[in-house]
């Protein structure tokens, strides 16, 4: 198996990196490239942009950031929100993302997992899950879909999904763990890689979430402070981790 | 030092050119075949399915450009698809016809988690780079293993990897600078 990956995740809207409750009261905290490349050099293994608003008028300013991303980093980046179509989705790759994600839109109709996944290959296509007791929750956790999140996530990986980003609604933002039991389910249901997210308080936090899933996904506790991926890199290391060494 | 950049419609382009770039070569994309002849080093990257890589490089006359430019001994990199695409045959899409650059076949992976995706050490050498592939190369020229995987393979002037070092940070440089150097 590859190395365990830390995954910081930017909220992006406009082109910039956004800093907000919930979505809402978004307040602009800097340049994505930027915080990015210092991401990249604190020893991130890859980073996801998420285009928060993701509207038919931010599209321009996603797809040149992305541009902007593909020329200074020479780490993966995955790109989520909004995409809706295959061709939504070769946009994105031809600007210079590695993989998409999709969450909302593959619920409402599957069959974009698929289509995606002809055109892309599945290491591109990341199949995005936000579960609340267990259930997979359309538009940013708001909405029910009524099935389970190991079932969709099964379905997503036979669709063609090349690996499953699973967060926890009910530990987002606690900063209290990840919900281990939640990812062990998902992680055992498919043989794709899965993407821990939500609920890292600290590195023992995330040590747990590397025991059951490949890879965790890094967002409010970095608070986009760079320096803290460091140290955090740094507190996973002495906890026996296997970190890639990334000089 | 000018590289070319073989685009067949499937991405994955600009990371490799600005990889280059970065490393202040004079590089540009070759869609067609005389790019890929005058080129010191010519480049072969890989995002997208094995059969419709090999239809549009034929559409473009790219795949008998690569054969010659091979077999005069120009010196050229194939990145992960890049690889694939060069041995003998890929079992993917229900079996395609490679360029025959490197004797072998591509196989689906069968162990661990597939798609392997992420940073895995390479040896010899012991250097992490990253992996994302769901097929993995078979051949005789393997030069460097991952994880019982055949991480690169040589054979004549052809260099072929499975990891991306375009996007393989400091380490992924590092290689791409190696393979400037001898040009």
């Amino acid at each position: 198996m590859p190395l365990p990956r830390l995954i910081p995740c930017l909220d992006v809207a406009a082109g910039r990196v956004v800093k907000g409750v919930r979505f809402e009261n978004l307040r602009d905290a800097g340049d994505p490239v930027e915080l990015g490349a210092a991401y990249s050099d604190a020893g991130a293994d890859e980073l996801v942009f998420l285009d928060v608003k993701a509207t038919l008028d931010g599209r321009p300013a996603l797809l040149e950031l992305v541009t902007r991303v593909a020329e200074r980093l020479a780490i993966p980046f995955t790109v989520g929100g909004g995409v809706r179509s295959a061709a939504d989705g070769a946009s994105l790759l031809r600007a210079g993302a590695d993989k998409i994600s999709v969450n909302t839109a593959a619920l409402a109709r599957p069959t974009l997992i698929s289509e995606l996944a002809a055109l892309l290959g599945s290491q591109a296509v990341v199949v995005a899950i936000d579960a609340a007791a267990g259930e997979a929750r359309a538009r940013a956790g708001t909405e029910p879909t009524g099935r389970s999140a190991v079932d969709w996530a099964v379905e997503a990986e036979e669709r063609g999904a090349g690996e499953i980003l699973l967060t926890s609604m009910a530990a987002d933002g606690t900063r209290a763990g990840y919900d281990l039991e939640l990812t062990a389910s998902v992680a055992a249901a498919v043989s794709v890689p899965v993407i821990a997210s939500g609920g890292a308080g600290g590195a023992r936090h995330v040590a747990a979430a590397l025991e059951v899933a490949q890879a965790a996904l890094l967002a409010s506790i970095l608070h986009e402070r760079p320096d803290r991926l460091t140290s955090l890199r740094q507190e996973l290391h002495g906890l026996g981790v296997p970190l890639r060494d990334a000089a | 030092m000018k590289v070319a950049v073989c685009d067949y419609g499937a991405g994955n382009v600009l990371s490799v050119l600005s990889a280059f770039a970065r490393l202040d070569a004079d590089v540009c994309v070759a869609d067609a075949p005389a790019a890929i002849a005058t080129a010191d080093l010519a480049v072969l990257p890989g995002v997208g399915s094995a059969a419709s890589a090999m239809a549009v490089l034929r559409e473009r006359r790219l795949d008998q450009a690569l054969r010659m430019r091979v077999a005069r001994g120009g010196p050229t990199l194939g990145i992960c698809l890049g690889l694939q695409l060069a041995l003998d045959r890929s079992d993917e899409d229900g079996g395609v016809e490679g360029l025959g650059l490197l004797p072998g076949c591509a196989v689906l992976l069968r162990q661990g988690r597939v798609p392997r995706i992420g940073w895995a050490p390479v040896d010899p050498g012991g250097e992490a780079y990253y992996f994302a592939h769901s097929y993995a190369a078979q051949t005789p020229a393997a030069s460097a293993i991952s994880e019982g995987i055949v991480a690169e393979a040589r054979f004549g002037s052809f260099v072929g990897v499975q990891f991306h070092p375009e996007k393989s940070g400091a380490a992924g440089a590092r290689f791409l600078k190696r393979c400037l150097s001898p040009v």
